[in-house]
C-alpha cells in the first residue's frame, strides 16, 4: 500500500480545542462511570456515583465556552445549530462537528438534570429534591443510560471529527482515533473519581478499590487502541509526524498510563502521595490529546 | 449579458503559463485582498508560498533545475524537457467538495454556476473546512475571523463578467467558460501536445475520477503529485472516515462499558465476590 499523500493546510486548532477535548472527555466519561456504578447495584457505591454525576456537569461547563472562544466569530456560535443560510436547523449527519454540537446540547441537558439529582440527594439544594426523587429507581437508570450514550458520544466523536478530514495523522487513523479518545476519557475519569474519592470520607474504600480495577481495564483498552493508532500511522507512512519532538508528550502519556499500576504494585511507588497517580493519569490524558492535535498540524 | 445558469469554471493550461503572476494581482485587486507581508524564500521564484486567505490564486514555480553537483533538486524527473513547471493554482470548485461535507454551518454553498461559494456572513470561523480541503485552498482571515477562498468571482459572474484572473492572464493559460465547452478545448489541447511528443501531458479533474470532476481543472505537464495535487488514489473525501471512526468508537464503548460493569460488580478488596448487591435506591 503506497503512503498517503496530504496537501491539506492545518486548521490551526490550538489549546482551546485541546482543553475542550480534555474536559469533554472527562464530562462524558464521568457520567458513564456514575451510570455504571448505579447499574452495579451496590448501595455503598452511591456516594461515588453522586460525585461522578456532579463532576460530569462541572467538567462540562467550560466545554461550550472553550469551543466558542476558538471560533473566529464567537458571537456566531449559534450558527452551529441554526442554518442562517437556508433556514431551519443546521444538522448535517456527515459532519461530526455538526453532530457533536447537537450531542453537546443534548448531553448538557442529561448531565444537568443528573447533576441536580445528585445535588438534591446530598441535601445541598432542597429545590432539587423533586428531581432526585424522580430519578430514583428504574426511571433514573433509564435516564442515566440514555445520557451515557450521549456522554460516550462526546468522548469519542472528537476523534472522529479529526479523522473526518484530509489532514495527515488524523485521516490516516480513523478506526483508532475515536476509540482511543474514548478509552482515554474513561481512564481519565476513573482517575479523577479516585482523586475525589480519596479526598472524601463518605466514599467506601471498597468502591475506591473497584474504581482502581476499572481504571486498569480502561488503561489496558487505551494501550491497545494506541497500538492500533501507531500501526495505522506506520502503514500510512505518517508515523514520523507523531515522533521526533513529540516523544516528550508520549513520555507523559506512558507515565500517566503506568502510574496507577506502579502505585498499586511497587513499594517505592506506594510512598508517593495518594493523589500523585490520578494526577499523572490526568496529565497523560491531556498530553495524548495535545500530541494528536498539534503533531498533525506541524 | 448575464451568463446562463450552467456549470462554469476554469481550464488552466499549465503548458503556456509563464509565471507572470498577473492572475494573482488581478485577483487581489478585484477581491480587495491585502496580501501577506512579502517574504524572500531564497530558493524559489515563488514568494507567494501557498493558497490562503489572502492568496486565492497562487502561481506555483516547480523548479527542477540541476544543482552544482548535477543532481536534480526535486525527486521527480524533468518533464518533457522542461526545467521549470508553472501552474496558476486556485480553488478547484469540486463537484464533490470536501469542504462542503464538513462545514457545520452551511456557510459553503453551491451556486447556480455549480461553483463552491463561501458565505462570509454565515461562516463562524470553526476552520473545519481548512482541515478537510485536500488542496490546501482555504485560509483563515484572522482580522475578519472567517475562512476565505476563491469565489470564482461570483459577483462578476452575476454581472456577466469573466473572473478577474482569467481576464488578466496574458497567455490565456487560464480559460474561463462553460464547463462543457472547456472540456472540448482541453481535449483538443491535450491531443495537440501529445502529438508534439509531450507524453506526460495529462488532464487533471477533467473526468469524474477526482472528486467527481473539478470545475477548475488543469492540463499538467507531469504527475499531479509534482504540482501538490493528490492523485486519483489519494483524492478522497473526509466522509470516508465517518463509518470506521464511529465503528471504532462504538466497539470501544461496548468493551469499556462491559469492563467497567465487571469491575464494579465483581471486584472486591478481599477477593470475595459481591453478594450484597441491592437495587439502587
Amino acid at each position: 500500500m503506497p503512503p498517503a499523500e496530504h496537501f491539506a493546510a492545518p486548521p490551526e486548532w490550538q489549546w482551546w480545542i485541546v482543553a475542550y477535548f480534555f474536559f469533554g472527555g472527562l464530562a462524558g466519561g464521568s457520567y458513564a462511570l456514575g451510570t455504571l456504578l448505579r447499574f452495579a447495584g451496590d448501595r455503598r457505591d452511591e456516594s461515588a456515583a453522586r460525585i461522578a454525576f456532579i463532576t460530569s456537569f462541572i467538567a462540562l461547563i467550560p466545554c461550550p465556552i472553550f469551543l466558542t472562544l476558538d471560533l473566529g466569530q464567537p458571537i456566531r456560535f449559534w450558527h452551529m445549530l441554526v442554518d442562517t443560510s437556508g433556514g431551519g436547523l443546521a444538522f448535517k449527519p456527515d459532519s461530526p462537528m455538526s453532530l457533536g454540537s447537537w450531542a453537546l446540547l443534548v448531553f448538557g441537558l442529561f448531565s444537568f438534570v443528573s447533576f441536580l439529582g445528585a445535588i438534591g440527594e446530598t441535601g445541598w439544594l432542597r429545590a432539587a429534591s423533586p428531581i432526585s426523587r424522580a430519578l430514583r429507581g428504574g426511571a433514573g437508570l433509564v435516564w442515566s443510560a440514555i445520557g451515557t450514550v450521549f456522554g460516550l458520544f462526546i468522548c469519542a466523536y472528537t476523534g472522529v471529527l479529526l479523522a473526518v478530514s484530509n489532514q495527515p495523522v488524523w485521516s490516516d487513523a480513523a478506526l483508532a482515533l475515536g476509540g482511543m479518545f474514548l478509552a482515554s476519557a474513561l481512564a481519565g475519569s476513573a482517575a479523577l473519581l479516585l482523586l475525589l474519592a480519596r479526598s472524601r470520607r463518605d466514599v467506601d474504600a471498597d468502591t475506591a478499590y473497584r474504581l482502581e480495577i476499572a481504571d486498569r481495564y480502561f488503561v489496558f483498552l487505551e494501550v491497545v487502541l494506541i497500538a492500533i493508532f501507531l500501526i495505522t500511522l506506520a502503514i500510512a507512512g505518517t508515523i514520523g509526524k507523531v515522533l521526533g519532538i513529540w516523544i516528550l508528550l508520549w513520555l507523559v502519556v506512558v507515565i500517566g498510563l503506568l502510574a496507577p499500576i506502579a502505585m498499586a504494585r511497587w513499594d517505592v511507588a506506594r510512598r508517593w502521595p495518594p493523589v500523585a497517580a490520578p494526577l499523572l493519569a490526568l496529565l497523560g490524558v491531556l498530553a495524548l490529546r495535545a500530541l494528536v492535535i498539534f503533531s498533525a498540524q506541524t | 449579458m448575464a451568463f446562463q445558469e450552467k456549470p462554469m469554471g476554469f481550464f488552466t493550461d499549465t503548458s503556456v503559463c509563464i509565471g507572470c503572476k498577473a492572475c494573482e494581482v488581478a485577483c487581489k485587486e478585484w477581491n480587495q485582498l491585502e496580501g501577506n507581508p512579502p517574504h524572500f524564500t531564497a530558493d524559489s521564484f515563488d514568494n507567494t508560498g501557498q493558497l490562503d486567505a489572502q492568496n486565492w490564486r497562487h502561481v506555483q514555480f516547480i523548479e527542477q533545475v540541476p544543482d552544482n553537483n548535477g543532481v536534480v533538486m526535486t525527486p521527480t524527473p524533468i518533464a518533457g524537457g522542461q526545467a521549470w513547471l508553472m501552474m496558476s493554482d486556485v480553488c478547484k470548485h469540486c463537484k464533490n467538495a470536501s469542504c462542503m461535507e464538513v462545514c457545520p454551518t452551511n456557510a459553503l454553498m453551491r451556486t447556480e454556476y455549480d461553483t463552491v461559494y463561501l458565505q462570509k456572513d454565515v461562516c463562524n470561523g470553526c476552520r473545519n473546512c481548512i482541515s478537510a480541503c485536500p488542496y490546501g485552498v482555504i485560509g483563515f482571515n484572522e482580522e475578519q475571523g472567517v475562512a476565505q477562498k476563491c469565489t470564482l468571482c461570483y459577483d462578476r459572474l452575476q454581472g456577466g463578467l469573466q473572473p478577474a484572473c482569467a481576464k488578466a492572464c496574458p497567455t490565456e493559460s487560464i480559460k474561463f467558460g462553460y464547463i462543457e465547452d472547456l472540456h472540448k478545448v482541453a481535449n483538443d489541447r491535450l491531443a495537440n501536445l501529445r502529438k508534439q511528443g509531450y507524453a506526460k501531458a495529462q488532464l487533471y479533474g477533467r473526468d469524474d475520477k477526482v472528486y467527481g470532476g473539478l470545475n477548475a481543472f488543469f492540463l499538467l505537464m507531469d504527475k499531479p503529485e509534482v504540482y501538490k495535487l493528490p492523485n486519483e488514489a489519494n483524492a478522497t473525501l473526509p466522509s470516508r472516515n465517518n463509518l470506521p471512526g464511529y465503528v471504532g468508537g462504538v466497539a470501544t464503548a461496548v468493551v469499556g462499558l462491559i469492563a467497567g460493569l465487571l469491575a464494579f460488580r465483581n471486584a472486591r478488596m478481599n477477593g470475595v465476590p459481591n453478594n450484597n448487591a441491592t437495587p439502587p435506591h
